[in-house]
């Protein structure tokens, strides 16, 4: 009696273990769709990790570098670790995870995010919770994760205890069952692939109209605490003999301030590290303002985006002696598939943003 | 640690596990240091006032028991020598000493409690933080309204030698933090929680169910139901809401704070029945009594224990209450005799009052519940003749009548502790008679308090589901005739609970959770 | 006990008192009830019932609190 009684005990928490699982699978956001940024991060753990470059960094990174430019100009293979409003802590963390898969020769941070103090000191506007849910949701557990996450949390997540939101994510999104769409339900247990190799293809135009006006700012230091961030990359990438390139994406918007800009050339100087700020560069690169973004300069659109990777590359094999992998056989196969996809998908694109001007 | 915090429920989870593992003698320390862990965790400067509390008493008892232990040995000893006069003399005078210590004992801890609840309002608050005891003005020490009337109701029965004396400091500190009932009560007597919180406990499945389940349901009631009509509360206390909408805020009002205090206190009560531990029930749904003094055997019934057993009772039997009623009876026989009850109730109701808050609110409140109580005791026969005219007792609806009328009464008198200024409150009494908004229930006022039509359904479905429930308990132990069902029934209902809560509950980011309101006292 | 029984059923006509035994257990008496009855005894019998005496033990039945009484005139 009492062992059988156990068995039932047992067996009940089983089916309701996987029930709560099903439930949760269903509840979190599926990126799929709609704010497909949301879906990146997870994606790299599908590939095969032997990248020779890896991106890491903010929308300035997946909206404005194209692997697949990379790969059919100079053979370089790639990948972008890039999310939404990523933060410098979580892509010390992302950089600290990508070593425990492999090593590339070179890794590409952009700097935008020096801008963004911790979460601790008071008045980061750009700290929202959202975008913490982006970035960490994808990532696997590791203690990468756990040290992310605990750098990351807002005031509000640190009072409600969100790790355990982080851990069951049913908690963080118990409540979407009252929004629930189709799309929640196609996607309940599998995902589509979003982007290619971590970028993000957008093909709408939206010229530049007016330069893009800041409020000059009273304190243009970087935060003590970002720059410790940046000098653990440093020397993350030093022990792992792979090369550091610091880059400022040509965005116009956020300003990027000649006072930073200053201090990210001193920087390099210092820790002898290439710094590569491509605003200065805009017209070598060939961006057309009117053409080339899709929202008035903010991110460039997919043609921006291959002029950019253009560029880039050719620094990339030149300067940094990035192996051309063109002649590997399997690689070749591979990334023709890859290829493939992109140019089925720029059609794609194209057509219906066509159809919908 | 809130109840509803996810730590709360780890370190539930944790002690569970260790207190069924460890050798059943080592329970009981076990559960102290869990308590301390507990206490601590909210705030190590709040821990002097426990520890005070814990030794004043203990040394109080102690001094008390040696007494009386003195006088049983001298008695013994001297039974055939001493007359009956001397013998009551004697007894009289050790007793005498024991009131003195137990009377210093009080003073000094309520004494403490009142500066504690003083130090909550703002005069007061200001002249005390100049000082050294400007820690003070954080907040109320976690619980001390609980513990504080706990341990005293208990040096109160080691003076009548109604509770055993604990004479290991330990255990008497491990009944003072007993950490589940730290928060919000019940507040139990030593006799009726001693027993089953020092004895060991093996493992039993069905009482650790039973007690997981009686949390979750208590979790069901405060994060589906109180947290979420709590935000209208917050709104509708507003100055434009008068009349019809105060009405209704009162309703909101008895929803969240039933749903609220006895959500917690069956988290509690689970808690301590999954270890083994029985509690007093602190409400026996109380919204089905048929007047305000039944209501009130049957809500916060600890604390109404408590009262009558330390103060209605010691004052209505006191000697100058003998002669008032001796000499009540000879002008008025028939509403003399009934005098010291209602000086006595007067007394228990400021008390109460004051317990809940050193304000005037509180007061009034307290007095309003006496006065309603008192008046409907005179008008007694009046009512008798009443009945017994129309035949209205045999009648079903009149039941039903009486329940409705004493829950929109008491919703009237329990809304004076939403506004701290009783003026306040009896502008918006007064409103019920002379505004007759009733518009305000179809013109889309009610979707501009802070809850969507989606809150509402919850609302409504929650509380729906807990009068069901309620009035299934009235027939009978619902967890026990669940246990009599088949197993798949029993773990999918519970199942189905459980989802309920998690998906249902007002938690997580974008939620104000309210803390459990009988946190403030 | 006469004397007690006329006080008990003056209180509440309706119930037997020579045979209850759960007047407390039952909410037969409340508090108001326990009080005034404190008052009538103190009047019939001259007896002060003190606070500690006033537990449901010695309410509950008719012959209880007669006992009560009988072993406070004792004292």
């Amino acid at each position: 009696m009492k062992k059988k009684s156990i068995a039932i005990f047992a067996a009940a928490l089983a089916i309701g273990l996987v029930l709560l699982w099903l439930l949760q699978m269903l509840l979190v956001p599926k990126y799929m769709t709609d704010v497909r940024e949301g879906a990146l991060i997870a994606e790299y753990y599908e590939e095969e990790p032997n990248h020779d470059v890896v991106f890491i960094g903010d929308c300035e990174v997946y909206e404005n570098f194209s692997p697949i430019t990379l790969w059919e100009e100079y053979g370089i293979t790639s990948y972008i670790r890039g999310s939404a409003q990523q933060l410098i802590w979580q892509s010390y963390y992302l950089m600290e995870e990508t070593f425990k898969y492999e090593t590339p020769d070179v890794i590409v941070f952009n700097v935008l995010s020096m801008k963004y103090d911790t979460p601790k000191s008071t008045g980061s506007s750009s700290q929202r919770e959202a975008y913490n849910r982006m970035t960490l949701d994808g990532m696997r557990w590791s203690d990468s994760k756990v040290n992310s996450i605990l750098a990351s949390m807002t005031q509000e997540e640190r009072e409600k205890e969100a790790m355990w939101m982080y851990l069951f994510p049913l908690l963080r999104y118990h409540d979407r069952w009252s929004e629930l769409t189709a799309e929640d339900f196609r996607y309940w247990l599998k995902r589509d692939t979003v982007s290619h190799n971590g970028y993000l293809m957008q093909v709408g135009v939206k010229p530049l109209e007016d330069e893009h006006v800041e409020r000059p700012l009273v304190d243009y230091e970087f935060a003590p605490s970002c720059y410790e961030y940046l000098d653990r990359m440093v020397e993350l990438c030093k022990a792992h003999g792979t090369q550091l390139v610091l880059i400022k994406a040509p965005s116009l918007s956020p300003v990027w301030w000649d006072e930073w800009d200053q201090q990210m050339v001193a920087y390099a100087e210092e820790n002898d590290l290439l710094y590569i700020n491509f605003l200065n560069h805009q017209e070598e690169i060939g961006i057309d303002w009117n053409t080339d973004t899709y929202d008035t300069g903010l991110h460039l659109n997919v043609y921006g985006a291959e002029k950019l990777s253009s560029y880039f590359g050719r620094i990339l094999s030149e300067e940094c002696g990035v192996a051309d992998r063109r002649s590997d056989a399997g690689l070749s196969a591979l990334w023709a598939e890859k290829t493939a996809a992109y140019d089925a998908q720029k059609a794609e694109l194209e057509a219906a943003y066509a159809a919908q001007k | 640690m809130q109840f509803t915090s996810f730590s709360f429920l780890l370190f539930a989870a944790v002690l569970l596990t260790v207190y069924y593992i460890i050798p059943g003698k080592w329970q009981w320390p076990l559960l102290l240091i869990a308590s301390c862990f507990f206490y601590i965790s909210a705030g190590t400067e709040y821990l002097v006032f426990i520890a005070l509390t814990t030794l004043s008493t203990y040394a109080t008892t102690i001094l008390m028991d040696n007494r009386l232990k003195q006088r049983d040995v001298y008695m013994a000893a001297h039974k055939a020598e001493m007359s009956r006069e001397e013998k009551k003399a004697y007894k009289a005078k050790i007793k005498s000493g024991n009131k003195v210590w137990m009377v210093a004992c009080l003073v000094l801890n309520f004494g403490i409690l009142a500066l504690c609840k003083a130090c909550l309002i703002d005069p007061v608050r200001t002249a005390v933080s100049g000082g050294t005891l400007s820690f003070l003005t954080v907040g109320l020490p976690l619980g001390i309204s609980f513990y504080m009337f706990q341990s005293m109701g208990y040096v109160v029965d080691v003076y009548r030698e109604t509770a055993k004396t604990e004479r290991n400091p330990f255990k008497l500190a491990l009944f003072v933090s007993f950490f589940p009932q730290l928060i919000q009560g019940p507040i139990s007597k030593f006799n009726q929680l001693t027993p089953t919180l020092y004895a060991p406990h093996k493992f039993d499945g069905k009482a650790v169910s039973f007690g997981l389940q009686r949390m979750l349901w208590g979790y069901f009631k405060k994060l589906v139901v109180a947290d979420r009509i709590a935000v209208a509360i917050g709104s509708l206390k507003g100055e434009e809401y008068t009349g019809i909408a105060f009405l209704v805020l009162t309703v909101f009002y008895a929803i969240q704070i039933y749903g609220d205090f006895t959500g917690g206190i069956d988290v509690t009560i689970g808690l301590a029945e999954a270890m083994g531990i029985k509690l007093p029930e602190n409400f026996i749904r109380p919204y089905f009594s048929k007047n305000i003094a039944e209501y009130w055997r049957r809500w916060h019934i600890s604390l109404g224990v408590w009262m009558k057993d330390c103060i209605f009772y010691p004052i209505s039997v006191s000697e100058p209450m003998r002669k008032l009623s001796k000499a009540s009876r000879a002008k008025f026989p028939n509403f003399g005799k009934r005098v010291p009850v209602y000086v006595a109730s007067v007394a228990t109701w400021f008390c109460t009052g004051i317990w809940h808050g050193f304000s005037a609110n509180f007061i009034v409140w307290g007095m309003l519940n006496c006065f309603v109580i008192v008046v409907s005791e005179e008008l007694m026969p009046v009512y008798a003749k009443f009945h017994d005219r129309f035949h209205l007792k045999e009648k079903k609806w009149y039941g039903g009548f009486e329940i409705l009328r004493m829950f929109m009464l008491m919703n009237l008198i329990r809304a004076c502790d939403l506004f701290p200024n009783v003026g306040d409150y009896f502008r918006r009494l007064g409103s019920i008679v002379t505004t007759f908004n009733f518009h305000i229930l179809w013109d889309g006022t009610l979707m501009n308090i802070g809850l969507t039509a989606l809150d509402y359904a919850i609302i409504f479905g929650g509380c729906l589901t807990w009068f069901v429930m309620d009035l299934l308990q009235e027939k009978g132990p619902i967890r026990e005739r669940l246990y009599a069902k088949p197993a798949a029934l029993r773990y999918s209902l519970i199942f189905i609970l459980l989802v309920v809560v998690l998906l249902m509950g007002s938690y997580g980011i974008g939620y104000d959770a309210s803390n459990f309101i009988y946190n403030q006292f | 006990m006469e004397a007690l029984l006329n006080i008990l059923s003056e209180l509440h006509p309706e119930v037997d008192f020579e045979t209850c035994t759960t007047l407390i257990d039952d909410k037969i008496l409340d508090s108001f009830d326990i009080v005034t009855l404190v008052a009538e005894i103190d009047a019939e019998y001259d007896v002060a019932i003190p606070a500690e005496e006033l537990v449901p033990e010695n309410f509950n039945s008719a012959q209880a609190l007669y006992a009560l009484i009988e072993k406070l005139l004792d004292e």
